[in-house]
């Protein structure tokens, strides 16, 4: 597979490993990267992803499988001979050379002797033309993380790899960069392999996001995707929050799943759950906090029908100005989350208070019961 | 300022008239630097000063020396002993490279591939100085003795010729020739070639060399362009801690060398100590210290380490 000719500038992971000792970093991982693609590796520190990385740009052997570039086999080659550039997570800019020739370090290596005219551009693409004979130290951190980009961007590389490159800026600035790198990946079209373990990063940027666990990916897919049907545990809790429910298949009817909760049944649609429900087992329920309505126990006669519903008491609350936070304690789950947009607030809604969460049932996802329903919490804060 | 500590007394006895409130601790930075001071006072400027009178005095040492600001024992020394002085920057720019060609290959070792060996081979590096100097450069004179065995295989692979050919050595014997002193004065400096060239060298991050490799160098190019540059400040400092000492050094060129390899040092040692003529001796010293000045303001300006982080 690999050896053949590939007409699109495809990576392609195959049966890719690494191992140090008894302790294995990544799992044989099969992986695609479409060209053009805004493709990010997300995942708590430790589990792989910068490994991952580091054997696409050769600075890291393989234990085992190969790595393509565009259908060429790279994995025999040394960094300095793949068409790969990395934006390294602490910049890794040369000291003692300003920012032109920083920039100017790969064409030079390559022979180039007139690099004037593409480092100026390259320079004005980050808009950083003023500052070409500075030295890296005498910049920003948010003005050397741009040098670094396009020092490997100059390149043109076949894939642009970023190696937390937003991990050292302030959250002002990454958000402000994570446009920026958004934008220049869109007007170059290069692969961008991004490295990150903020979840709202790599949701924000890429197109596609493979979320790594112990050496493993756990799920890939589009952003929206892995947020709206994770099929793990892990990914449910690393991407956002969720609250999860064990229930009992109760029955099937049509594409609906009913299940029994507590004293109450709740529906799921049978294409939003990645388990095997068989009448009688056991299920994950679960559900975003945002999408919960929470209406005070007085009311619960106006909950239009056909929405799912548990009943509970507020145990804590806090606004935190577009929406409140309530944690809500119910028989079938100790500590369930709802954000509430402040639109209209019910002066009721304070600790203490006898609610009834409802929720639209399309909005319900179902999980294989037998996994840990806290998996990737601690990693996600 | 610093605020580290309490304001000291006052110097003198003040009158207690209301004063702006004193910026606490002003004169601490002075209270620490007055040791050192004083110690650079008593004996080093003052010696100096001693030294620079005595340099411009004349007479003998029957009816004592004077001070007649005779200027002319400057020329006189140096038309006296300019080979001398050529020979010792000569011997100790020699060594200073063979110092620089030796160490930088075990410091890039030791700062980048020695792993778990690291503190062992910095001890083996530092481990002759436990040794007195002067008995490690006689040891030298028993490895290079004459029809020893160092000597006699040297011979036998024909080096000798080459080294004779480059005046370096004479006959069959590599005791009491120049290359003998080089060896010494090589050997004796060389831990002060290694560590401060070590210590910069392991302050290069090694990011450093990924992201050169990631930009199409080759291990060797990313030596030139990046880690060598890097290393520069190494460089010098080793450089400087090698070449001043062995320029004025005088026991290699005294135990391993003969009359023909006398360097300045050796030179002003028997002017002070046989010939008792101070004001020459005081007078080498002085154009010794200038031209050592004088190489290494050049040597650090062209070298233009001030740029390096």
């Amino acid at each position: 597979m690999t050896n053949q000719t590939d007409p699109t500038g495809d990576v392609r992971l195959t049966g890719i490993s690494k191992t140090y000792g008894a302790f294995t970093a990544v799992h044989p991982l099969d992986l695609t990267v479409p060209q053009g693609s805004f493709f990010a590796l997300l995942g708590a520190s430790g589990c792989g992803k910068t490994t991952t990385l580091r054997m696409i740009a050769g600075l890291e052997e393989p234990s085992a499988g190969t790595v393509s570039l565009g259908g060429q086999d790279v994995t025999a080659l040394p960094p300095y001979k793949r068409p790969v550039n990395t934006v390294f997570q602490s910049y890794a800019l040369f000291p003692h050379l300003d920012i032109f020739e920083n920039v100017a370090f790969g064409l030079r290596r390559r022979g180039l002797k007139s690099v004037k005219k593409q480092v100026g551009e390259m320079l004005d693409l980050v808009q950083l033309g003023e500052q070409a004979r500075k030295k890296p130290h005498q910049l920003s951190g948010g003005q050397q993380q741009r040098v670094a980009v396009a020092r490997a961007l100059i390149n043109h590389p076949k894939v642009l790899l970023l190696d937390e490159p937003l991990g050292a800026l302030d959250l002002k600035l990454r958000r402000q960069m994570q446009l920026e790198l958004k934008r220049i990946q869109t007007e170059v079209g290069i692969t961008f392999i991004h490295v990150t373990h903020d979840q709202e990063e790599a949701m924000t940027m890429a197109d596609t996001v493979a979320v790594m666990n112990a050496g493993r990916v756990e799920q890939l897919g589009s952003p929206a995707d892995l947020y709206e049907n994770p099929r793990t545990t892990f990914v449910a809790n690393f991407l956002g929050t969720s609250n999860f429910i064990e229930a009992e298949v109760d029955s099937r009817s049509g594409e609906e799943i009913v299940l029994k909760a507590g004293g109450g049944k709740l529906v799921l649609p049978e294409a939003r759950c990645s388990a095997p429900a068989a009448t009688g087992g056991k299920v994950l329920v679960g559900v975003r906090p945002e999408k919960i309505s929470l209406t005070h126990a007085d009311d619960a006669g106006e909950i239009p029908d056909g929405r799912n519903r548990i009943t509970g008491r507020i145990a804590d609350s806090s606004f935190i100005g577009v929406s409140t936070q309530y944690v809500v304690d119910s028989p079938v789950c100790p500590d369930f989350e709802v954000y509430a947009q402040n639109i209209d607030r019910d002066p009721r809604l304070v600790p203490g208070a006898e609610v009834v969460l409802h929720w639209n049932p399309a909005h319900t996802f179902g999980l294989d019961a037998a996994q840990d329903a806290d998996a990737g919490v601690e990693e996600a804060a | 300022m610093s605020t580290l500590t309490e304001a000291p007394p006052p110097l003198a006895p003040e009158a207690p008239e209301p004063k702006p409130p004193k910026r606490r601790g002003r004169w601490t930075p002075y209270w620490l630097l007055l040791p050192g001071i004083l110690w650079l006072l008593v004996f080093f400027a003052l010696p100096m000063i001693y030294q620079a009178s005595t340099s411009v005095q004349t007479g003998s040492l029957e009816e004592g020396y004077k001070v007649t600001w005779h200027f002319a024992t400057y020329w006189d020394a140096l038309s006296a002993y300019w080979p001398q002085f050529v020979r010792s920057v000569l011997y100790a720019g020699t060594a200073t490279i063979l110092c620089l060609l030796l160490g930088y290959p075990l410091a890039y070792l030791i700062a980048f591939r020695a792993g778990r060996w690291r503190n062992l081979i910095m001890i083996l590096v530092i481990a002759p100085f436990f040794t007195s100097f002067l008995i490690r450069t006689l040891a030298w004179k028993t490895i290079l003795a004459d029809g020893g065995p160092l000597v006699g295989a040297l011979d036998t692979l024909h080096v000798l010729d080459v080294t004779n050919w480059l005046g370096w050595t004479a006959g069959d014997r590599v005791l009491a020739t120049p290359l003998a002193v080089v060896c010494g004065l090589t050997y004796n400096f060389l831990p002060f070639m290694i560590l401060p060239l070590y210590t910069s060298l392991e302050r290069i991050d090694g990011r450093l060399h990924e992201a050169a490799g990631d930009l199409y160098a080759r291990p060797w190019t990313t030596f030139r362009k990046v880690t060598f540059p890097l290393s520069m400040p190494g460089v010098v400092s080793g450089t400087l801690l090698t070449f001043i000492p062995a320029t004025g050094d005088y026991v290699n060129a005294d135990l391993l060398g003969s009359t023909d390899t006398r360097m300045v040092g050796n030179v002003i040692q028997t002017q002070f100590l046989r010939v008792l003529d101070y004001p020459t001796a005081a007078a080498l010293s002085f154009i010794l210290m200038a031209a050592i000045l004088l190489m290494v303001t050049l040597y650090i300006r062209r070298s233009g380490t001030e740029d390096l982080v």
